[in-house]
């Protein structure tokens, strides 16, 4: 979608020439701009009124909230194409907001790129191609710590001890593992960062119930421990189960808001999203 | 007696030649194999930026010498070499700045890269005959062996004789140097180990915290010293010509491509095999075979191919490597 | 991709009229003004158009691999040397005795060669022993050597002065230009199966390899042609100009348009080229402008747009791919055939992968991939900047460092400036990269 393909498709099957494995999407030749003061009675991370798109296309979020409070999980469900991953990315600094703002922890980060973000304290989880594969595990977690330059040690056993099934694999290639494996890497390699914030893009996307459950009882400890958790969810049933706040965005806009509860007794959701 | 003086003539005639060409080709193709896993495109330009390097090597070359100063028994080039890189480095940074970071910024498909390449290419090659000129130059001065023929000869009462230039030990040494210095930087430090993690997953990287223009102005730093010192080492063992820096560019993309595209190690390996192959087959093994089977008269050179044929032979074993082993011998990034 | 800035300024149909009037004018003001960019000379001019047009024939060739199927060919001077043997093979008299000499046995020992070559690969198929085929391709290597050498010295040995070389059949050369065709499509054949068929592409590695080989071959093959030793005198299909000079009525013919005998026998030959390779474009863009519009053209840019699904659709990608380069390939080799009969000698020295491939390449991206005429536009043109910035760049450089004092400086730079023309290449193609990506004549 993004970047220019002047000569099409041609020639981008030839290995010999091209390496398109890893290619990325995100502009990082972007610099950030300056950090703004946040406004009394934010929530601790908040997205306000955000509208816009990738690049110069059409706009795919329209004036779309979300916010998390400390210690608490918040959840995007919806509709596929609803703009929930899309609304992530935003808040993350990886499209065009034209309107709305961005602020953390009392202050306007808008104008930050992705990479200062990081700096900021936010730890992101795509959703596919989130780990380093040919990198051993112990290098996945050394590469989530990129920004810190103190003794990383004590948090790496910290997320060894939240996922004992990859502690064992650290000397691994990521990219042998088992998809919930991976996905634990993932995780903790956004940990590694010692975010303020965590925001996971549909992290049980393509693993197994039982995966699925385990993972969710790791990421409500992790919510637990007080690190809020922002999370976008296909399985809208358990995601508002285990849910402090759950948005739900149709067409790129919110449609209801609420605690997970008060959405699941809600009938509309109920009847649209989570299937009677 | 006899074996002694068939290993000699081997080593003299085949293993020392080789390995010598093999530490340069090795290191062309480093670079071609960074460059193609973390900037995700064949450069073409890679043999002119060696040529380049090289050319700039020279000019201060001769400059050092103009001032009186030399290496004692060493060429001279090799005080020139980091002023060299220094210069290449800046020239391909520059190059970054006004050509390719445009199309990364605009995440343009890779081949666009290519293309960008060939017209670096033809730059790169203009400037470097404007600087230096198409003649063949020989820059290569202080001691020209460590062992010649006569003193071996004198030494083991041989009938053959085994000369070590220095340039080729030279060339095995500092090759070796460059290669420890370059895993160890890729697997111990943060800096590499941040490189790897861009070639495998630029977004993830990015959202780590890595950034993105400083691993890529390190991969072309580190690109333009790997192809100043192959460049100058390939220049002191032969000598200097703008147009074999050209030609040199398909054996080292074939040692990269045979090596496993994007994979260090294999480019490494892919460099001596191509080399080893290369001369082993070009070679007339007549001579080993007088002294190994002197029963034998096989009525020809036993030559299995002209020298003239030497890129047919990196051609071969990638045909070859290709056919049965896709992603090359150590696994690249390309499948 | 339709936000592409360029596709509003692709609208306008006046845009190839007009650029192909601006390429007309310059052709016609390098044959009739004199200063210092142009020479004011026709036989010039002429000269350059017509190098120009077996660029642009090249170029084509090129643009069909790139433009309908995205195969990235950097082997071009190796297609161009492959058709370049063909008039000499085809249309060169017999050479007494060469045949004689050893031509059976050359014969044979290619066959065996091809022989050893399809064995290898049934081997292969039966067993999928590596071993085998290992061993049957050394046996059969030292059996074709056993054959090929001394075939090869006798032919070689006969009048080594003035021949030592196979020899041609004595056909017309515009007939060789087909077979040239035919050599660079066989060769193309070859690499493209192996190159082609693997889990992805790995033909631009394979095309420079290969490229180099053929180079090789023709350079130190003596017995084909002759090798460095170059072969000089190959037939023309139009006339000589001492014939016409010699011609009372041509003579009288030129006077009366005001040209010397001299002059106009050199622009009417040059002329009788031109048309001659006129015709050969035009029927090659013809032909290639119904393929591109009948059922396999249109499947051809289907499986370039989007390879997944045309692959889910049952095409066989790898088959379309295969002969789409192997058309290209085949072009290029027609090219090649029609240069060396220009020339009127086959130099193999002369064939430098910059000037052949590269070039090549530059003339391709800035006419506009995909776009035949635009192929053709940027072929001509660049031809003619390559040539006339070795003029212009002499000039340039003495017009910069005119304010500099004479010192070595000044003249190591006036010495080089010939060299201006690489750079300048260079610059052009990373401009058109850079600012109209899809070329002058962009794709519709």
């Amino acid at each position: 979608m993004s970047g220019q393909n002047s000569f099409g498709n041609r020639g981008n099957r030839d290995a010999s020439v091209v390496n398109t494995r890893g290619m990325g999407t995100i502009d990082g030749t972007r610099r950030s701009g300056p950090v703004g003061e946040g406004r009394a009675g934010d929530p601790f991370l908040i997205g306000e009124g955000m509208t816009g798109g990738y690049g110069k296309g059409a706009d795919i979020l329209h004036d779309c909230t979300i916010s998390v409070e400390k210690g608490q999980i918040a959840v995007i469900v919806g509709p596929n194409g609803a703009g929930k991953s899309t609304a992530m990315k935003a808040i993350f600094g990886m499209l065009n907001l034209r309107q709305g703002s961005v602020r953390l922890n009392g202050r306007d980060i808008t104008a930050l790129n992705p990479q200062d973000r990081v700096k900021a304290g936010m730890g992101f989880v795509p959703q596919v191609n989130n780990i380093f594969p040919s990198m051993t595990v112990e290098e996945n977690l050394e590469m989530g710590a990129f920004i810190r330059n103190d003794d990383i040690r004590q948090t790496m056993q910290q997320v060894y001890d939240l996922f004992p099934a990859v502690a064992e694999k650290r000397k691994q290639a990521a990219g042998e593992l088992s998809g919930g494996q991976r996905q634990q890497v993932a995780v903790g390699r956004a940990l590694m960062t010692q975010p303020q914030v965590l925001m996971l893009d549909e992290p049980t996307a393509g693993v197994s119930p039982i995966v699925m459950d385990e993972l969710f009882d790791r990421i409500i400890a992790i919510a637990r421990g007080g690190l809020p958790v922002l999370m976008v969810e296909q399985n809208a049933q358990q995601a508002m189960n285990i849910a402090d706040k759950a948005y739900v965005l149709v067409q790129g806009a919110n449609a209801h808001t609420g605690t997970g509860k008060e959405l699941m007794a809600n009938d509309e959701v109920r009847r649209t999203f989570l299937g009677g | 007696m006899d074996i002694l003086n068939a290993l000699v003539v081997f080593l003299n005639f085949v293993f020392i030649p080789a390995a010598a060409y093999g530490a340069q080709l090795a290191l062309g193709a480093l670079g071609v194999t960074l460059i193609y896993g973390i900037l995700r495109f064949s450069n073409f330009a890679h043999g002119d930026t060696m040529a380049f390097g090289t050319a700039l090597v020279i000019l201060v070359t001769w400059g050092l010498q103009a001032l009186g100063v030399g290496f004692g028994p060493l060429p001279t080039a090799l005080i020139a070499l980091p002023i060299g890189i220094a210069l290449t480095s800046l020239m391909v940074l520059g190059t970054d700045r006004v050509v390719y970071r445009f199309y990364r910024r605009q995440k343009a498909a890779p081949i666009i890269l290519v293309m960008a390449s060939v017209g670096v290419m033809f730059v790169m090659n203009g400037l470097t005959r404007l600087v230096i000129g198409v003649d063949e130059i020989r820059f290569d001065d202080g001691e020209r062996f460590i062992v010649t023929v006569r003193d071996f000869k004198a030494m083991t009462g041989l009938d053959e004789g085994l000369a070590l230039r220095s340039t080729q030990a030279l060339t095995l040494v500092v090759a070796f140097a460059v290669m420890i210095a370059l895993f160890w930087f890729l697997n111990r430090t943060k800096s590499g180990k941040a490189m790897r993690a861009y070639s495998d997953n630029e977004d993830l990287a990015l959202l780590s915290g890595i950034d993105p223009e400083r691993v890529v102005r390190q991969v072309w730093i580190i690109a333009a010293a790997l192809a100043t010192i192959a460049g100058t080492l390939y220049g002191l063992d032969k000598s200097f010509k703008a147009f074999n820096y050209f030609q040199i560019l398909l054996p080292i993309f074939a040692a990269a491509i045979v090596g496993g595209l994007g994979s260090p190690l294999g480019a490494i390996a892919g460099g001596f095999l191509v080399a080893f192959s290369e001369v082993a087959i070009t070679y007339p093994w007549l001579k080993i075979a007088g002294y190994v089977a002197p029963w034998y008269e096989p009525g020809g050179l036993m030559q299995l191919l002209g020298t003239e044929y030497k890129f047919a032979v990196s051609f071969v074993i990638l045909i070859v490597v290709l056919l049965f082993r896709p992603t090359g011998l150590f696994r690249g990034k390309s499948v | 991709m339709a936000s592409n800035r360029q596709s509003t300024a692709s609208a306008s149909p006046w845009r190839a009229p007009v650029l192909f009037g601006i390429l007309a004018i310059l052709f016609v003001l390098e044959g009739t003004v004199r200063n210092d960019l142009f020479s004011g000379s026709w036989n010039t001019s002429l000269a350059i158009l017509n190098m120009g047009l077996i660029s642009a024939i090249t170029a084509l060739g090129v643009n069909m691999q790139w433009g309908y199927a995205g195969l990235f060919n950097v082997g071009v001077v190796g297609f161009l040397a492959m058709g370049a043997l063909a008039p000499v093979l085809v249309s060169l008299p017999p050479v007494e005795g060469a045949w004689q000499a050893g031509g059976p046995r050359l014969i044979l020992s290619l066959l065996a060669g091809l022989g050893v070559l399809a064995l290898a690969r049934l081997v292969w198929g039966r067993t999928r022993k590596g071993w085998a085929v290992a061993l049957v391709l050394l046996a059969g290597f030292f059996l074709f050597r056993s054959l090929f050498d001394p075939a090869v010295l006798a032919i070689e040995g006969n009048n080594p002065a003035r021949h030592g070389n196979i020899g041609g059949l004595g056909l017309p050369v515009l007939l060789s230009w087909l077979v040239g065709g035919v050599f660079a499509a066989a060769a193309a054949w070859a690499i493209g199966k192996v190159a082609l068929g693997l889990r992805s592409d790995y033909l631009a590695i394979a095309t420079l390899g290969i490229g180099e080989i053929i180079v090789a071959v023709m350079k130190n093959e003596d017995w084909l042609a002759r090798g460095v030793k170059n072969i000089t005198a190959i037939p023309r299909p139009v006339a000589y100009e001492v014939d016409l000079q010699q011609n009372p009525d041509f003579v009288a013919f030129a006077q009366g348009w005001g040209f010397s005998a001299t002059e106009a026998s050199g622009i009417w030959v040059k002329l009788s080229y031109m048309s001659l390779f006129l015709v050969v474009l035009l029927v090659l863009i013809l032909l290639a402008e119904l393929a591109l519009k009948s059922p396999w053209g249109r499947m051809m840019r289907a499986i370039r747009d989007n390879e997944t699904a045309a692959r889910a659709m049952g095409k066989n990608v790898t088959r379309r791919h295969l002969q789409v380069f192997v058309l290209g390939s085949a072009v290029i080799g027609i090219a090649g055939a029609m240069m060396v009969t220009l020339d009127g000698l086959v130099a193999p020295t002369g064939y430098n992968p910059l000037r052949y491939t590269f070039l090549i390449w530059v003339m391709v991206i800035v006419g506009g991939s995909g776009n035949n005429w635009g192929a053709v536009l940027g072929s001509v043109l660049i031809w003619f900047l390559w040539i006339k910035a070795e003029v212009w760049g002499p000039a340039a450089i003495a017009a910069l460092t005119g304010p500099l004092s004479d010192g070595p400086l000044k003249e190591h730079l006036l010495d080089s400036s010939p060299h201006m023309r690489f750079i300048a290449m260079g610059a052009v193609l990373l401009a058109v990269l850079r600012f109209a990506p899809r070329g002058l004549l962009p794709e519709k």
